[in-house]
């Protein structure tokens, strides 16, 4: 079942970056990306424990910032060693200048 | 840590039981703080860089490998061989290295080229190793858990003389590939690899012999030395850089504590080393932030020297240090160089470390 919560406010997050949301005990990264569109994924890496929103966002691509593991933030996609597990992806929607994830 | 016991190494002993069961392994690590703005400038990523660096290594690697050829049979080789080697048995550590992390290039397809390259000239198990250096990320110079901790303690002081000819390492990485060509991965190897790529790392075995046993068909073919002159020798005659400056990245220090200014070690190099190391000799910087590529690390080195212990100015001045504190480990082998930190920087976090600094630092 659908449970939007807001996440952050559009201006939040820079173009081309991502930044940590922590919600009910469970943490996510919320990335905006070059072309304005926001997406949202597990906070954590599936490798290990490491907040993704210390990482680098370049074009579709978040870098982890522990291994260097790189995965896909819209898809989810794992990209190769060290990651091989894919990250969770939730839907958004961008609602009076907020960002709203469903985490439902 | 301060241990009674010996350090047992191995990567499924008793060593790697304690450090899953006191919270060592996989622990939070210090990090000076850096606004996020930035870090994301630093961490940023550009092809340029390392293209031009590439085009100079090749260039370089190709003109001394033909210097060999023209001279073979006369001394004049000598120069030529003495540079190949360095290129081909040490830069090539560094560039596996910067390649392996994903952060010499901003293209993707360019870092996995350059890091097989490399590998291959390291003979080393491209799988393999980068399983075992983000290891050695998650838990440096933690005893039972890094898989790449170079001298051990106490410190085997012969060993450590003869890595400068290379002869352990090529018996050791040879044999290593050849068992994991034959489909056979050590206990170690599998502690750290994760299942569903440990047959990747068999496959990569495979493709390196097939490399060697071309090689030897050539040399056999010409009846010539050059052939395996050119590959896999110079992983014996032209290893010495990469021992030289590798070797100072954590020896002496500290070992099992969760802050990479106890364990690691910032040297200022010259420039012909610092391209053959790919700037690796700020080594605190990188494992603190190894989102940084080798090109910023200058950069990042001044925005936080601050916060960290002095470097030291050359590599002579790093060996004179660690010598005494090596021949001491002979005996004590929890004595360790302990790095003071500037007035200005944070002190070492307690949990982990505190009574270790106290009871077992250098007076
Ligand atoms: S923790 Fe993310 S790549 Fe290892």
């Amino acid at each position: 079942m659908a449970e939007w919560v807001e996440a952050c406010a559009v201006d939040d997050v820079d173009e081309e970056d991502v930044i940590r949301f922590d919600h009910g005990g469970r943490t996510f990264a919320i990335y905006r990306s070059p072309e304005d569109a926001f997406f949202a994924t597990d906070g954590f890496c599936t490798h290990e424990k490491a907040h993704l929103a210390d990482g680098l966002v370049m074009d579709d691509i978040i870098e982890c910032p522990k291994h260097n593991g790189r995965f896909n933030y819209k898809t989810g996609q794992a990209n190769g060693a060290p990651v091989c597990v894919n990250l969770k992806t939730y839907p958004v929607k961008v609602e009076a200048g907020k960002v709203m994830i469903d985490i439902g | 840590m301060t241990t009674a016991k010996k350090r047992d190494y191995s990567l499924v002993g008793e060593s790697t039981r304690l450090a899953i069961e006191t919270g060592l392994a996989s622990a939070e690590w210090y990090h000076t703080d850096v606004p996020r703005k930035t870090m994301k400038e630093l961490m940023q990523r550009s092809d340029g860089p390392a293209i031009r660096d590439t085009i100079i290594w090749i260039v370089a690697i190709l003109g001394s490998a033909a210097g060999i050829v023209w001279f073979w049979g006369t001394w004049w080789i000598v120069p030529f061989l003495f540079v190949y080697g360095v290129l081909y048995g040490s830069s090539s550590d560094s560039r596996w290295h910067e390649c392996g992390h994903g952060t010499a290039f901003r293209t993707r397809w360019m870092n996995d080229v350059v890091y097989h390259i490399a590998s291959f000239m390291l003979m080393r198990n491209p799988v393999q190793w980068r399983w075992s250096h983000a290891r050695h990320h998650t838990d440096t110079i933690i005893v039972g858990r890094d898989a790449e901790i170079a001298v051990m303690r106490p410190p085997d002081l012969i060993k450590a003389a003869l890595a400068f000819t290379g002869i352990l390492d090529f018996r050791y990485s040879l044999p290593t590939l050849v068992r994991q060509a034959f489909g056979t991965l050590s206990d170690d190897e599998k502690s750290y690899i994760p299942e569903m790529e440990q047959h990747k790392a068999v496959i990569a075995a495979r493709w390196h012999m097939v490399v060697y046993a071309a090689t030897i068909a050539v040399a056999i073919a010409l009846r010539s030395w050059i052939p395996l002159v050119l590959i896999g020798l110079p992983r014996l005659y032209g290893t010495w850089h990469m021992v030289l400056t590798g070797l100072l990245q954590h020896i002496g220090l500290a070992d099992n504590v969760t802050d990479h200014r106890l364990n690691t070690r910032t040297v200022y190099m010259n420039p012909v080393s610092r391209f053959i190391y790919w700037n690796m000799n700020y080594h605190v910087e990188h494992h603190m932030f190894p989102m940084v590529p080798y090109h910023a690390l200058p950069k990042l080195h001044e925005l936080i020297k601050h916060d960290l212990p002095e470097p030291n100015p050359s590599m002579w001045h790093a060996y004179r240090e660690v010598w005494p504190v090596l021949l001491r480990q002979l005996k004590y082998e929890d004595y360790y160089l302990k790095r003071e930190l500037p007035p200005t920087a944070k002190p070492y976090r307690g949990e982990f470390h505190d009574l270790d600094i106290t009871a077992a630092a250098a007076e």
